[in-house]
C-alpha cells in the first residue's frame, strides 16, 4: 500500500513519463536498428581485416590513414563534386516547377502526384531506363540523329554527365516537394502589398517570394544532396567502372574486396562529412530570420 | 472647387457568373474619409480592390478613374496608391525598418535616406523607432503590426490611401483608439482614405461620406447623419441602427401629411415623401425616436401602437425595453437612462403600453433593389 502511494507520488511529479512511454516503441526501434549497427561499423573500422571478409581482433588507425590517401580522396572529391552538381541541378529545375504547382489552383493536385509517380517503381529500375535514354543507339542519339544535329553517335552512357543526369532524375522530386511546401504557405497578400509598394515582378521573386521559401530550399538541398553523395547504383550503371563515387568505394570494399575495416572507416568519415555540412547548413546565421 | 481624386464610373466586375460589383458609381473628393459599408459578400471589398489595381473591371465595366485619368488597365504600382490590408501583410522575413523601407527601396530611395524617412513615419503612426525598428512582426502585438502596416503604406507619401477592414482583428478598445487616430492623420496629412468596414459604427464614427453596399449595389450614399437620420431602403434602416418598421397602405396624400393605415392603425407620415395614394409602402422608425406613454395617454399629433411588455434590458447609458405588438410583431423602444436607482421606469414586464412617435421620425423606405 505505501509502496504504491511513493509510486504514484513519484509519477506525479513527473508529468513527462507518459510521454516517454509513447517513444519507447521507436526509441527501441532505433536503438537496435541504428544505434548498434553504426557502433558495429565503428568497430569494426579500427579492427584488423579477416583474410576472407569479416574482421580480426586487434586495434588500428590504419584504415583511416589509408582513406586519406589521394587516390581515395580523388574519389571523395568527385563524390562531392557530382553531388553538389546534382543539387545545383535540382535546385535550378526543380525550383520553378514548385513554385508552378504552387501557383496552379485547379492542376496542383494532379500536378503534385506527377511529380512523385517516379517513386511508384523501383529506383534500380528507372535508372536501367536510363540506360536506354542515353546509350549509342538509345532514344537521344536517335533523335540527335534524325534531326540532323549529329552525324555519329555521342559518347553519353559511362559519362560523368550520364551519372549527373541519372542523379538528377532520381532526386529532383526531393527538391520540388519541400519547396512546392514552403512556397504553398506563402500568403497571397504578401505579393499584393509588396505589388502596392511598387515592386515589380522581379523584386517580388527576389524580396519576398525567394526569402520565405528559404527553408524548402534548405530542406530541398540536403534532401538531394546528403542521398547523392551515399549513392552508388546510378554511378555504377551509368558511369561505368572509371566514374567510381565514394557509394560504390564503400559497397566494394564489403563485397568484392572483402576489406570490411576499410569500408566501415569509409563509411563513418563521410557521415562525419554528412553531419558536418548539415550542422553548418543548419546553423547559418539568418536561419533564424527566414524561419521566424 | 473640389478635385475628385476617384472616381467609380458605372463599374461591374464579375467573377465566374457572380456580379460581385454591380454598375457601381461614385467619386471620393481629395481629402476625404470616405467608407465603403456593408454585411460581407456585399462587394465592398472589390470595390476597393478595383480602385487599387489587384483587379480590373469587366470589358464593358465602365471605368476607374484616378485624379481625372482612366486607371482601368494600370497595375497597383502605377497608381500611386497606399494600402494597408485587413491581415496587416507585413513580410515576416523583414524587420520592422525593413517592412517600412520596402516601399522606398522600390523606389530607389538612397540608402542613407531611408533609416529616417522609416522613424518619421512610425512616429507618425506613435510608435517609438528606437524600440521598434529592429524587431521581427511575429515579435509585435496585434496593434503594433497594424501600425507598422499603416507606415508602410504612409512613408510613400500617398494621395490616396485604401483601407481594407484594418481594425477588424483588433480588440474594442484599441478599435476605438484606433478610429480617432486614422480620422486624425487623414486630417492632418491631407490624404484621401478610401475605408472598407462592416462596422456601421466604425463607418459613421469616422467618415465624411458613407456608401452603404447590399447585394453588389450601392443601397445609399451620404453623410452619416443622412445614412443613419434618413435611410432610403430597409436593408440601409436594418444593417445601420436598429429600426422598427412598419407596412401599410397610403389612405390619401396631401401637401402636409401622408395617411397610413393598417389594419385598425392609422399613422401619419410627412407629407413630401413621394408617395401615391393606395400604394403599399415601409416605414421605418429609430428606437431611441419612440417614446412610452399609459395607454390612451398618447400626445396629440404622434403615432402610436399599442403593446406587451416582453423585456426590459438595461445598457448603461440607455435602457431598452421590447414590447410584442398587438399583432404579434416585436418593436423596440429606446429609452435614455436618467438613472434607474433615483428615478426608475415604470414600465415591467408584462405591462400593457403604447410607444408613440411624431410624424417626422418616420422614414418611409423605398424598395429594395
Amino acid at each position: 500500500m505505501r509502496s504504491r502511494r511513493r509510486l504514484l507520488a513519484w509519477t506525479a511529479r513527473r508529468p513527462h513519463l507518459p510521454g516517454y512511454g509513447l517513444l519507447a516503441p521507436g526509441l527501441a526501434w532505433l536503438a537496435v536498428f541504428f544505434v548498434v549497427p553504426i557502433l558495429l561499423v565503428a568497430g569494426y573500422s579500427v579492427m584488423r581485416r579477416g583474410i576472407y571478409g569479416g574482421v580480426e581482433v586487434g586495434l588500428t588507425v590504419e584504415h583511416y590513414r589509408r582513406f586519406f590517401e589521394p587516390l581515395y580522396l580523388e574519389v571523395l572529391g568527385r563524390t562531392l563534386l557530382w553531388s553538389l552538381g546534382a543539387t545545383v541541378a535540382c535546385l535550378v529545375l526543380g525550383y520553378p516547377v514548385a513554385l508552378a504547382i504552387a501557383r496552379a489552383k485547379r492542376w496542383r493536385q494532379v500536378l503534385l502526384v506527377l511529380v512523385i509517380l517516379p517513386f511508384w517503381t523501383s529506383f534500380l529500375v528507372r535508372t536501367f531506363a536510363m540506360i536506354f535514354l542515353l546509350r549509342d543507339t538509345g532514344l537521344v542519339n536517335r533523335a540527335l540523329l534524325t534531326l540532323g544535329v549529329i552525324d555519329q553517335p555521342i559518347q553519353l552512357l559511362y559519362t560523368p554527365f550520364a551519372v549527373l543526369v541519372g542523379l538528377v532524375y532520381g532526386f529532383l522530386p526531393l527538391m520540388i516537394l519541400p519547396i512546392y511546401a514552403s512556397l504553398e504557405k506563402v500568403d497571397d497578400t504578401l505579393l499584393e502589398a509588396a505589388e502596392a509598394l511598387g515592386a515589380r515582378p522581379r523584386a517580388r521573386f527576389f524580396q519576398v517570394i525567394l526569402p520565405l521559401s528559404m527553408p524548402g530550399v534548405v530542406a530541398g538541398c540536403l534532401l538531394t544532396f546528403i542521398p547523392a553523395l551515399g549513392s552508388f547504383v546510378t554511378s555504377d550503371l551509368l558511369g561505368g567502372a572509371k566514374q567510381v563515387m565514394i557509394g560504390n568505394l564503400i559497397q566494394s570494399q564489403f563485397t568484392t574486396a572483402r576489406n570490411w575495416p576499410f569500408g566501415s572507416a569509409a563509411a563513418l568519415v563521410v557521415m562525419g562529412l554528412v553531419l558536418a555540412i548539415v550542422v553548418a547548413y543548419l546553423r547559418r546565421p539568418d536561419r533564424e530570420a527566414l524561419v521566424g | 472647387m473640389k478635385v475628385r481624386v476617384v472616381e467609380l464610373h458605372r463599374v461591374s466586375k464579375t467573377f465566374a457568373n457572380v456580379r460581385a460589383v454591380d454598375t457601381v458609381s461614385f467619386r471620393v473628393d481629395e481629402g476625404e474619409f470616405f467608407s465603403l459599408l456593408g454585411p460581407s459578400g456585399c462587394g465592398k471589398t472589390t470595390t476597393l480592390r478595383l480602385i487599387a489595381g489587384f483587379e480590373t473591371p469587366d470589358a464593358d465595366g465602365g471605368e476607374v478613374r484616378i485624379a481625372g485619368a482612366r486607371v482601368n488597365e494600370r497595375r497597383p504600382y502605377e497608381r500611386g496608391l497606399g494600402m494597408v490590408f485587413q491581415s496587416y501583410a507585413l513580410f515576416p522575413h523583414r524587420d520592422v525598418e525593413r517592412n517600412v523601407g520596402f516601399g522606398l527601396e522600390q523606389r530607389g530611395t538612397p540608402r542613407n535616406e531611408i533609416p529616417s524617412r522609416v522613424a518619421k513615419a512610425l512616429e507618425l503612426v506613435r510608435l517609438d523607432p528606437a524600440t521598434f525598428t529592429k524587431r521581427m512582426p511575429a515579435q509585435l502585438s496585434g496593434g503594433e503590426r497594424q501600425r507598422v502596416a499603416l507606415a508602410r503604406a504612409l512613408v510613400l507619401e500617398p494621395r490616396i490611401l485604401l483601407l481594407d477592414e484594418p481594425l477588424g482583428a483588433l480588440d474594442l478598445k484599441l478599435r476605438k483608439q484606433m478610429q480617432l487616430e486614422l480620422k486624425a492623420l487623414n486630417r492632418s496629412l491631407g490624404i484621401t482614405f478610401v475605408y472598407v468596414t462592416h462596422d456601421q459604427e466604425e463607418a459613421l464614427a469616422m467618415s465624411d461620406r458613407i456608401a452603404v453596399m447590399d447585394h453588389a449595389r450601392i443601397a445609399q450614399l451620404g453623410n452619416p447623419a443622412e445614412i443613419y437620420e434618413n435611410p432610403r431602403t430597409a436593408f440601409v434602416a436594418s444593417f445601420i441602427g436598429d429600426s422598427n418598421f412598419f407596412e401599410g397602405e397610403v389612405e390619401r396624400a396631401n401637401a402636409d401629411a401622408v395617411m397610413v393605415t393598417r389594419a385598425t392603425t392609422r399613422f401619419l407620415v410627412p407629407g413630401d415623401s413621394n408617395v401615391p395614394g393606395g400604394a403599399t409602402v415601409r416605414i421605418a422608425v429609430r428606437p431611441e425616436w419612440m417614446d412610452l406613454f399609459a395607454v390612451g395617454a398618447v400626445p396629440e399629433g404622434e403615432n402610436s401602437v399599442v403593446g406587451t411588455v416582453a423585456e426590459v434590458i438595461y445598457l448603461g447609458e440607455t435602457i431598452h425595453v421590447l414590447l410584442a405588438r398587438d399583432d404579434g410583431e416585436p418593436l423596440k423602444v429606446a429609452l435614455r437612462n436618467e438613472g434607474q436607482l433615483a428615478n426608475p421606469i415604470g414600465w415591467r414586464r408584462g405591462a400593457r403600453v403604447a410607444a408613440a412617435w411624431r410624424p417626422e421620425d418616420c422614414q418611409v423606405l423605398a424598395e429594395d433593389p
